[in-house]
């Protein structure tokens, strides 16, 4: 990729270089304060109110800045990157359009919380309030959407300001911080100090567990005769896989992963059950309905997993591990709740914990289910089926590549198909459900794992969203494989529409969407299409082989449905099983 | 459902005010009154917010508070002995007939007469918030102008 040719020097190298102190500007301070923190790539879209900041930009190489097509694609990006490193991801965006163009992208990061560091221009500190040309008060716009947010007045401030934000994005509970800059202080000079230490008095995130707390846990084990553990997103942004295997060892716990925990434990491990939840495996759902003890680790019980909230999870006792209070006892009544990192928690609870023993009957019991309900889906020879092209897609990769999908049917797919053996190999916005997110994203991810395959799987309508970044896939060689599963339709409005509105199809037909194969190459991109397993297989290896990004556009049954489907209102062990049956 | 008075201590920033209410707004906590001040810190003011919720949503208001990052400290003052006042202004129709009427009432509650117009009175009140809503029923057969309350502050007693 030539866009991956800047040269990273270490934050004390950098620290002795800029320890002088000097009056710069706060544009060069922005620059010189992201290197400090070890970014090495931006995504942005420059415009009037970031011109001088892009002025210092001019000729500099010390981190990347890829220019996306669209500010939607630079924060999704961003966001990719972010998921697939654990590092906080970077966009610039300018002020107005160019500001509100990124919302959905960090109400996106936002609800999934992921660490993102979003800098935008506003117009010149004497404008504000006067509905100036390109004005927007973006920092009012998105104060429920951030987890904090700074409208910098002074350059002097903006070294403490950026180290305070990337502080806050990735510690406690990782969220998106908004910075905005208005025109005058980015060109404003002032004395510039590499800022070392954080001091916010009104952020203190809890750590180290009460414990007290995780010694209850450690009692409910011993006595639970079906115990369960449901992950989630929480112990992949600790970094905590590798205590949560040692605790599974250890336990001999059965555990379900969520979407956004897929990865977080191997999904091929005897005791993993799959995902829960509405698209979930029988197994996973009617051992959350049966347990006596569950065990949630950095999941928020969302709607989504929970089903018809009074009915769930009726016989357990809840524990709730979680970095963020608010999310114990939010949705779900919680008997033991444990504050804390997840890998810290699991680190103490290592030293502890002992197989549960009652459990044999339970396992059994789980082990059963499995393997008489697999998600299965009935294959067909005369048309494609996505499932199977999803099967096909983790056979070519080996199950290793990063995988980033956008949201839908194709996304349940993906998820249901696609098992995965480690941690950050699946970006998916999973609680925004942001259509437009599944291409972008895994531009990002490329940028931050050069050296792995990065698969983007879409539907024929998110595709659209944000094709427009094939153009800097093309232009820097960004090698991120795009799988399309082309149904031609709109596919899980249509499942409920199907499902639920008794055949209502309304307005979910994608008729007059481009020849993906043409557009791919309109960009310079390399084009593919499969309509039948042979020509998919064919495709997708030789997209897989070319050194470069490819489009493959698989064109795929119309009227398939998820399967399993619990439909809202319902708890989650009342399943239609559809074609799994 | 019952009443909460809860006092936040908080940054001096701009735009706290909009955190703190934006997030009682979207999580759909009620806020019965609320007032901002400066407190005994430079640089942090103190909010109180009066609210109605049950107990989770009381935890909930508190937890999801603490994660703004300018708010620095949480107390529901309500639960333990409390000095909660507030401060009313009632602009009354007082034709000079019905003065002494009206003086008689002020003066029983220990309230004030601040600006004497040709047919009003401006009646200033303080204390709890019962109080004032007896002083507002009592004058109204005279006719209320304008009616202005600031809305509850509040402290724990003692040295807690």
């Amino acid at each position: 990729m030539s866009a991956q040719s800047a040269t990273l020097k270490s934050k004390e190298e950098l620290i002795e270089k800029w320890s002088k102190p000097e009056v710069i500007s706060g544009s060069e301070m922005l620059l010189r304060s992201l290197l400090l923190e070890g970014v090495d790539c931006v995504f942005g879209y420059p415009g009037g109110a970031v011109l001088y900041i892009y002025d210092a930009m001019y000729g500099f190489t010390d981190f990347n800045h890829l220019l996306t097509r669209h500010e939607q694609g630079a924060i999704h990006a961003a966001d990719g990157y972010a998921r697939s490193t654990g590092k906080v991801g970077v966009c610039i965006a300018t002020s107005g359009p160019g500001a509100t163009n990124v919302v959905t992208g960090i109400a996106t990061a936002y609800m999934d919380s992921v660490p993102l560091v979003v800098i935008t221009g506003n117009v010149a500190t004497h404008l504000i309030g006067t509905d100036a040309f390109q004005e927007a008060d973006i920092v009012g716009i998105t104060m429920p959407i951030t987890k904090h947010s700074y409208l910098v007045r002074d350059a002097a401030d903006l070294p403490r300001i950026i180290h305070e934000a990337f502080h806050i994005a990735n510690t406690g509970r990782k969220g998106p911080v908004l910075i905005d800059i208005p025109k005058d202080v980015s060109a404003q000079k002032a004395l510039f100090q590499p800022v070392k230490e954080v001091n916010l008095r009104g952020y203190h995130p809890t750590v180290q567990p009460n414990r007290g707390q995780v010694d209850k846990m450690i009692r409910a084990i011993e006595q639970a005769e079906r115990p369960l553990l449901l992950v989630g997103g929480g112990a992949i942004y600790s970094g905590a896989h590798e205590e949560l295997f040692e605790f599974v060892t250890k336990t001999e716990i059965p555990i379900t992963t969520t979407l956004l925990g897929l990865g977080a434990f191997p999904s091929g491990h005897d005791l993993h059950i799959g995902m829960p939840g509405m698209h979930g495996t029988y197994t996973a759902n009617n051992a959350i309905q049966n347990a006596d003890l569950l065990i949630n680790i950095g999941a928020r019980f969302d709607d989504r997993v929970t089903g018809k909230l009074s009915g769930f999870a009726p016989k357990a006792k809840v524990v709730h591990i979680d970095i963020d209070p608010a999310e114990i006892g939010k949705n779900v009544t919680t008997e033991i709740p444990i504050v804390g990192d997840v890998k810290a928690v699991l680190g103490i609870a290592n030293t502890l914990a002992k197989r549960a023993d009652k459990a044999d009957d339970w396992r059994s019991l789980l082990r059963d289910w499995k393997a008489s309900k697999p998600f299965k889906y009935i294959d067909s020879e005369a048309e494609l089926k996505p499932q199977w092209v999803v099967q096909m897609i983790h056979e070519t990769t080996n199950g290793d590549a990063i995988v980033t999908t956008d949201v839908g049917q194709h996304q349940m797919w993906a998820a249901q198909y696609y098992p995965f053996k480690r941690p950050r190999s699946w970006v998916t916005s999973g609680g925004l459900g942001t259509m437009g997110f599944g291409f972008p994203s895994a531009i990002g991810a490329q940028m931050g794992n050069p050296g792995r395959t990065v698969v983007s799987i879409n539907g024929d309508g998110g595709m659209q969203m944000c094709a427009q970044e094939l153009a800097i896939c093309a232009i820097n060689n960004i090698p991120v494989k795009v799988a399309i599963l082309n149904n031609q339709v709109l596919g899980m409005v249509r499942q409920w529409q199907e499902l639920i509105h008794e055949n209502r199809f309304s307005h979910i037909d994608l008729a007059g969407s481009p020849d993906f194969v043409k557009l791919a190459e309109a960009y310079g991109v390399r084009g593919f299409r499969a309509s039948n397993k042979e020509e998919a297989r064919q495709a997708w290896e030789e997209a897989l082989r070319h050194p470069g990004p490819a489009v493959v556009e698989f064109v795929v049954r119309r009227d398939e449905n998820v399967y399993p489907m619990v439909t809202q209102g319902s708890t989650i062990d009342q399943m239609i099983m559809g074609d799994s049956e | 459902m019952s009443k909460h008075t809860i006092s936040i201590l908080v940054n001096d920033q701009p735009g706290v005010m909009q955190r703190v209410s934006g997030l009682f707004g979207r999580r759909g906590f009620n806020i019965e009154s609320i007032t901002v001040g400066s407190s005994e810190e430079p640089g942090l003011s103190r909010m109180v917010i009066v609210t109605t919720g049950d107990d989770r949503t009381l935890e909930q208001i508190q937890k999801q508070l603490y994660k703004l990052i300018d708010v620095i400290k949480v107390v529901d003052v309500s639960s333990n002995p409390m000095v909660a006042r507030e401060l009313g202004l009632i602009k009354v129709s007082a034709e000079p007939a019905a003065r002494p009427e009206i003086l008689g009432i002020v003066e029983t509650f220990r309230a004030a007469v601040v600006d004497i117009g040709p047919s009003t009175l401006i009646v200033q009140v303080v204390g709890d918030t019962e109080k004032i809503d007896a002083m507002v029923e009592l004058l109204k057969p005279y006719g209320i102008r304008e009616l202005s309350r600031t809305g509850v502050t509040a402290m724990a007693r003692g040295s807690r």
